[in-house]
């Protein structure tokens, strides 16, 4: 227990800026979560080893001496084809089947993908270092190092585009149809399964982007996917499916609650604490849906 | 119960009670086999007869895991200065203390996450489908990683249970544990045999089939749930206590909590075997636990890669498990009255 949080303010600074510099890490990946949810209607658990996967290919492009911000670019195109790949093989054999089959089926991949990085990249925790710097606040007292607001911009431009594709262009609208009402959208000439894998392909390369920015700003290790899942998940259902700015607002608030729960509970509950939040929130919202349910009656 | 099912009883428990002795070096692998039919079969009361998917039944296994430790060494000597002594032994039970201690370890291990799943079955089990799935895949990690940073169950550098006394050497301790395992088998199957056959299945059965349906025909399907989900957390609680001993170290995450591993585990394997049956998860724990010991002989290092493909052929393919098919292929061994004409007429369609 530390009670420093409420003794000097400027660590309440220092951890909500960290927070919400880190929730909008988290709501491009919920972004991506709850694009496959709404159109797909599957709940995929591999999201964070995706993320993973694309935090080692920026990492290995600051290996081989290029500078790991380019992996924004680089591993979104990558992971683009990775998605392709996994929805070729598995996902569309699970589509329009019970959701639980989706979750199963997606738990194999997380495994499957959890060990493959094992083998391939080594159990070490790693970091790609960008060389940015820090940025000092409030009298040196609040340390923000640059990569953390570079993530976060880039972020911030990366779901813009992404909002604005999905108004303006024709895969866009198409997508957009086929989560309204797929089979209307079939009859209406849209090729849905093409819309799946394009829209499984865009989620994983928007994991991409959030794996290179995590790679640069946090570290990652072949085991982390897990949390991150949980983590969009939660972000789902608290802003619910398809509410945008309800996304991008419960991110940053996961991600001032674990910056804090860090310095109160101590590190080695961070992870903990962020399941048994999930396990909170998803009683909260059946309490309050039974209390709905009653009143119909 | 007509006679054929008598005589393949008896036929397995002599089985059960001679393969220790015709199998002498499979001891541990058989004690292993038969907790996880023990887990596989529980999962299915809810997993399978209920319709609620659960992940978190590792759960109560890993309660009852560090309960029965902590009680075995408890009730004997201070647990905070055996844990931190760590695989050191600064105090050796009694061939006494160790049996009690463990038969009333096994007491708490089962009891203890019965209650724990009756205090939050009414909060979790309101929730349906893919969000009960996930919020009890929440809980198994949350309590591993919360397990993991408790001093006095030993924290990150785990929990040696106590060493089985010296009477005998290996040999009696493996037969020990087989028998301990065997015998919660046995109990776990004579439970759900007769849980089965009363009209407490037939609830369970129309809760899975639809929920809503259930509650207006006056069924209050809340009392159910909770009872078929601590039904299956007694059980578990018991393989757990069981299974800490046999293993012999308990870690947070690699062994109580295990998620990844168990947790999965005892879900596949009553799909492979087939959900919603008496024998499936039977069958699935033998079959799965056979290729397991394969994959983790031959393909050493790449046996998480295996088991991820495993996985998803199942699911894929064979969502129905081997009981399903073969209920397909053979409904009349299932007692379903098939009308000849129409069988043939389908035969003809395809």
């Amino acid at each position: 227990m530390d009670f420093l949080v409420f003794q000097y303010p400027m660590i309440t600074i220092q951890a909500c800026l960290d927070g919400l510099l880190l929730g909008i890490l988290f709501a491009l990946i919920a972004y991506g979560m709850a694009l496959q949810w709404g159109v797909m209607n599957i709940i995929n658990i591999a999201q964070g080893d995706l993320v993973i996967l694309g935090g080692y290919i920026a990492y290995f492009m600051y290996l081989y001496g290029i500078h790991p911000a380019w992996g924004v670019i680089v591993s979104p195109i990558i992971m683009y084809f990775v998605g392709i790949a996994i929805y070729k093989l598995v996902i569309n054999k699970v589509v329009d089947r019970d959701l639980f089959i989706s979750i199963l089926a997606t738990f194999g991949i997380s495994i499957l993908f959890m060990q493959l990085m094992n083998f391939a990249f080594g159990a070490d925790v790693v970091l790609a270092n960008s060389g940015y710097g820090t940025t000092m606040l409030f009298d040196n007292n609040v340390v923000l190092p640059n990569s953390k607001i570079f993530s976060a911009f880039i972020s911030i431009v990366f779901a813009i585009c992404l909002v604005v594709y999905m108004k303006r262009s024709k895969l866009g609208r198409a997508i957009r149809a086929t989560a309204q009402n797929a089979r209307a959208a079939k009859i209406l000439g849209v090729d849905t399964e093409k819309v799946y894998a394009a829209t499984f392909g865009i989620n994983a390369a928007l994991c991409g982007v959030a794996g290179a920015l995590i790679s640069i700003t946090f570290t990652i290790h072949p085991y982390m996917g897990l949390p991150y899942t949980i983590r969009s998940f939660m972000i789902v259902i608290v802003a619910g499916l398809g509410n945008l700015p309800g996304v991008a607002i419960s991110g940053m608030g996961l991600g001032i609650f674990e910056e804090f729960a860090d310095y109160i509970l101590g590190t080695e509950f961070r992870i903990g604490s962020v399941f048994l939040l999930l396990v909170l929130i998803l009683v909260y919202r059946r309490f309050k849906l039974s209390r709905k349910r009653e009143y119909l009656k | 119960m007509n006679k054929n099912s008598w005589i393949l009883y008896i036929g397995i428990l002599v089985f059960g009670l001679v393969a220790p002795f015709i199998f002498p070096a499979f001891k541990v692998q058989l004690s292993i086999l038969c907790v996880l039919i023990v887990l596989a079969t529980t999962w299915n009361i809810q997993g399978g007869e209920m319709g609620y998917n659960s992940f978190g039944n590792i759960l109560f296994y890993g309660l009852g895991m560090y309960l029965c430790a902590s009680v075995q060494v408890g009730m004997f000597f201070p647990l905070a200065e055996w844990t931190e002594s760590g695989g050191e032994k600064t105090f050796v039970h009694t061939p006494s203390q160790f049996f009690q201690g463990m038969a009333a370890g096994l007491v708490v291990a089962a009891v203890v996450p019965t209650i724990v799943a009756g205090l939050i079955g009414y909060s979790i089990l309101g929730l349906r489908g893919h969000y009960f799935a996930i919020c009890t895949l929440g809980l198994g990690v949350a309590a591993g990683e919360i397990s993991g940073g408790i001093e006095i169950i030993g924290a990150g550098q785990g929990f040696t249970t106590p060493p089985f006394p010296n009477i005998g050497g290996l040999e009696a301790r493996g037969e020990f544990f087989y028998f301990l395992s065997f015998g919660a088998l046995v109990l776990t199957f004579i439970a759900v045999r007769a849980i089965y056959t009363t009209r407490f299945r037939l609830i369970l059965n129309a809760i899975r089939d639809n929920e809503d349906k259930a509650e207006a025909m006056g069924i209050e399907t809340m009392k159910y749930k909770i009872s078929g989900w601590m039904i299956s957390a007694f059980f578990c609680g018991l393989a757990g206590g069981i299974m800490g001993g046999l293993v012999g170290y308990i870690d947070s995450t690699d062994v109580a909590f295990d998620g990844r591993e168990m947790g999965v585990f005892m879900v596949l394997m009553a799909i492979l075997g087939g959900k919603g049956t008496l024998w499936g998860p039977i069958i699935g724990a033998t079959l799965f636990h056979f290729f397991k010991e394969g994959f983790w002989t031959f393909f050493l290092g790449w046996q998480y890669v295996a088991l991820g493909v495993l996985i998803v052929v199942i699911v894929i393919y064979f969502p129905e498990g081997l009981m399903g098919w073969l209920r397909e292929k053979y409904p009349e061994r299932f007692g379903e009255v098939v009308d000849e004409a129409d069988r043939k007429a389908q035969v003809e369609l395809k």
